[in-house]
């Protein structure tokens, strides 16, 4: 993985630098907080429902395991001894205050970390494949090319100021398992005819109040000129998106308002100036970036037969490894949506313990999902009963990933002001209905999220269930809506009808599952039996 | 009754206005009085609260209760994490924040 | 108001007329943008052009860093003035994008100013001013 060198160092250790100043003039009185605000944004530190929430950048969802014991520390040193792994492939603290903050960065910035960039109207956490350098399923690896847009981005002083907050994701599989469409700017890694790498370019997807699934802007731009491009894009964003109205600031009400044709022209002429400018990095970068992405040394010869003699192990081996690219492999995803807990939340033992895991058992790496999970990437399969056994007695074993159990829940208005309802009981109320193991596994792939208001953080447009939770005169109220998507297929949720309370949307879930038990085909999940049948034989049943 | 909230700029947390300075205990909010911009005004300026804002609360037997869930649940915790509880009140007696 | 000037020439006298007339009459040499102004219709006229004056009413719209760098890139090399809200955690983005004049609103301290310019070592990208991106000095 990525390794600072004394320029990335220097940079962010002058940041450190920069907000301590920051934070020491605004405790003076010499910025207000008007002034204050966006440069505390920009360094990931928000004011939530019960104290400053810092949100710490996890680039592309990768950490080492000294990061990892890092942010436990933090966790217990700092905050009320846990974290939250976000649906941005972040982490956040709840309960930090203001004047610990540079002592915090600074301890962040002593293990290649840093929270620059996480909030505020400018190019946000750029995101990737959870799996990256490790399915079998990728052209190459997404993350050297994130890298090198995560240094493109930082601090650029031409987009720090945009309308609105800006996020980039990048895959290079067909499978997309970063919801790559619902981004502002998603980039798809492709050979085109001629072998030559370069990205397929899409822009102006997201959730939010106005959720829309990203146009093809360009089918193909060269690996050599793909940091000019997005100049091109971000500048033409900067120029012309709205900044009227906080609700129509993003890239996605620009595309839509101009349409995809027209922005495509601009970004096209833009970007025809600013060839010759010498903006994009020579393709040494791009390959010493690589060179610290190369494979870790896989043993060979390595037994491929698990021992599934015992039953719960077998089930969670099932349910949470994926076929590794080396053989003798597998990729763990860790659950942390056991059933009475808080979707995405570790306690810092816990985080302690997966960074114990990555080094003795992944080389040393773990991986974020936006799905609020964590990823051991690198595992051999002769050692996934001891990793196994050592989850489970930590509380970390769940076998219920992309089950109705391995549910994305916002914090909602538990923790966040901005919040209409809270997500997170509900989550727990959903959890306990669905609670046996094989009932969840009979129902199959069934990606169940919730948002706590119209900002969307829990992604629910792009649930195969989508769950909203609103305010309807003073009380918590949920809108129920299916046949979301965040994968390759990407799709937008329909709003089922009237909503409901807390008990009555858990019972609306599960009439809605026994109407598709009742109407499936064989090998149909939730979604595609969604698909084929359409709205009206789910909605009769929930509403009789 | 009409309450000041808002949060304490160094560490963060959640205060009421009593009449005459800020606490993290809601139960010593009291009203505050017939121009409660005055008041957010100077005590922002002075840096002993930030984000201050106006709510609806009344007083019940037990003490002040904002009125809204947004309130209850910022002088109460996370209803989700018992043993977050903030301020005075018992983890066990929550029953009243939703 | 505050003005710091990063340029050894002497400045024009002449003030800042709109856009619209400034395009109107082929006499004036000054002209100020507001946000929404196209930079890119001042190209045609650029020989004329001694001072560009991009208003910045409030912090938070970046629309001048882009006109900025944009007239930098067409080649104008007369003073470029940032003008109204220009704060000191600004300054450098304002200078990498090309502003060698900086017209604040409030009072900003040119010491202060010095060391906010002196913080960063290094910059990760190539914009409108002189400093070398950090892959430049990675691969001489």
């Amino acid at each position: 993985m990525y390794r600072y060198d004394e320029y990335d160092q220097a940079i962010v250790d002058a940041r450190v630098a920069e907000f301590n100043d920051q934070v020491a003039r605004r405790l003076a009185g010499e910025l207000t907080e008007d002034q204050f605000k966006p440069l505390r944004l920009m360094n990931g530190l928000y004011l939530q429902l019960h104290a400053y929430m810092l949100r710490v950048a996890v680039p592309y969802g990768t950490l080492s395991a000294p990061q990892v014991r890092m942010l436990a520390r933090i966790a217990r040193d700092y905050d009320r001894g846990y974290g939250h792994f976000t649906t941005r492939q972040n982490i956040q603290f709840n309960w930090i205050k203001l004047e610990d903050t540079p002592a915090i960065l600074e301890l962040l910035a002593s293990v290649e970390m840093h929270a620059i960039q996480t909030s505020g109207n400018c190019i946000r956490n750029i995101s990737s494949d959870q799996f990256a350098g490790a399915a079998a399923d990728e052209l190459a690896d997404p993350r050297p090319y994130a890298e090198l847009l995560r240094q493109w981005s930082t601090f650029h002083p031409e987009f720090t100021w945009l309308p609105r907050k800006f996020k980039i994701a990048v895959i290079a599989s067909d499978t997309d398992r970063a919801a790559m469409r619902l981004h502002d700017i998603g980039l798809k890694l492709v050979r085109n005819d001629a072998g030559e790498l370069g990205f397929e370019v899409y822009v102006g997807g997201g959730q939010g109040r106005t959720p829309m699934v990203a146009p093809l802007i360009r089918d193909f731009v060269p690996v050599s000129r793909y940091v000019s491009y997005l100049e091109a894009c971000l500048r033409v964003y900067n120029r012309y998106g709205r900044r009227d109205n906080l609700y129509k600031a993003r890239i996605k009400i620009l595309v839509h308002e101009i349409g995809a044709d027209k922005y495509r022209a601009e970004v096209e002429e833009e970007f025809a100036g600013l060839k010759g400018l010498d903006l994009d990095p020579p393709a040494a970068e791009l390959e010493r970036i690589q060179a610290m992405f190369a494979p870790p040394a896989f043993e060979t010869g390595l037994a491929d037969a698990v021992d599934r003699s015992d039953p719960d192990f077998a089930l969670w081996v099932d349910q949470q490894t994926h076929p590794h690219r080396a053989p003798g492999y597998a990729v763990v995803t860790v659950s942390l949506k056991p059933v009475e807990g808080i979707p995405g939340d570790a306690s810092a033992d816990q985080i302690d313990l997966l960074a114990d895991l990555a080094e003795r058992h992944s080389f040393g790496e773990l991986r974020v999902t936006h799905a609020q999970n964590v990823v051991l990437p690198h595992v051999r399969k002769a050692d996934l009963h001891a990793v196994w056994q050592a989850l489970d007695a930590a509380g970390l074993a769940t076998a219920n990933l992309d089950l109705i159990g391995d549910i994305i829940a916002c914090p909602g208005l538990d923790y966040c002001s901005l919040a209409n309802a809270r997500s997170i009981p509900l989550a727990q109320r959903i959890a306990e209905r669905f609670a046996d193991a094989e009932r969840q596994r009979d129902i199959g792939e069934l990606k169940l999220k919730i948002s706590g208001c119209i900002n969307a953080c829990g992604h629910h447009h792009a649930g195969h269930i989508g769950i909203l939770g609103v305010d309807r005169k003073g009380e918590e109220n949920y809108q129920l809506s299916f046949g979301g998507s965040g994968a390759e297929d990407a799709s937008l949720a329909r709003i089922v009808g009237p909503g409901f309370s807390e008990e009555g949307v858990v019972d609306a879930v599960e009439t809605a599952l026994e109407t598709y038990r009742r109407l499936r085909e064989p090998g149909e999940r939730f979604l595609d039996t969604y698909r084929r049948v359409g709205l009206d034989p789910f909605k009769a049943a929930i509403y009789a | 009754m009409k309450v000041l909230t808002g949060n304490d700029l160094r560490t963060g947390a959640v205060i009421w206005w009593t009449g005459t300075d800020w606490s993290p205990h809601v139960e010593e909010a009291d009203e505050v009085g017939p121009d409660p911009a005055a008041v957010i005004a100077r005590e922002e300026a002075a840096r002993r609260v930030m984000a201050a804002y106006l709510i609806d609360a009344e007083r019940t037997a037990d003490g002040v209760r904002p009125k809204h869930i947004k309130d209850r649940i910022r002088a109460a915790g996370p209803t989700v994490r018992a043993d977050l509880a903030v301020g005075r009140l018992d983890p066990a007696d929550r029953a009243w924040v939703i | 108001m505050t003005l710091i000037r990063f340029r050894d020439d002497q400045p024009t006298d002449e003030p800042p007329v709109t856009l619209e007339h400034f395009l109107d009459d082929a006499g004036t040499g000054a002209v100020r943008l507001e946000p929404g102004d196209d930079a890119r219709a001042l190209l045609p006229e650029l020989g004329r052009v001694k001072l560009v004056e991009i208003a910045f009413p409030t912090f938070r719209d970046g629309r001048g860093y882009s006109a900025a760098r944009i007239l930098r890139e067409a080649g104008y090399a007369h003073e470029l003035r940032a003008a109204g809200d220009v704060l000191i955690d600004e300054v450098v983005a304002m200078r990498r994008a090309g502003f060698d004049a900086l017209a604040s609103r409030a009072p900003l301290d040119p010491a202060a100013v010095e060391r906010a310019l002196a913080r960063f070592p290094y910059v990760y990208q190539k914009a409108a001013d002189a400093a070398p991106p950090v892959w430049a000095l990675r691969h001489g």
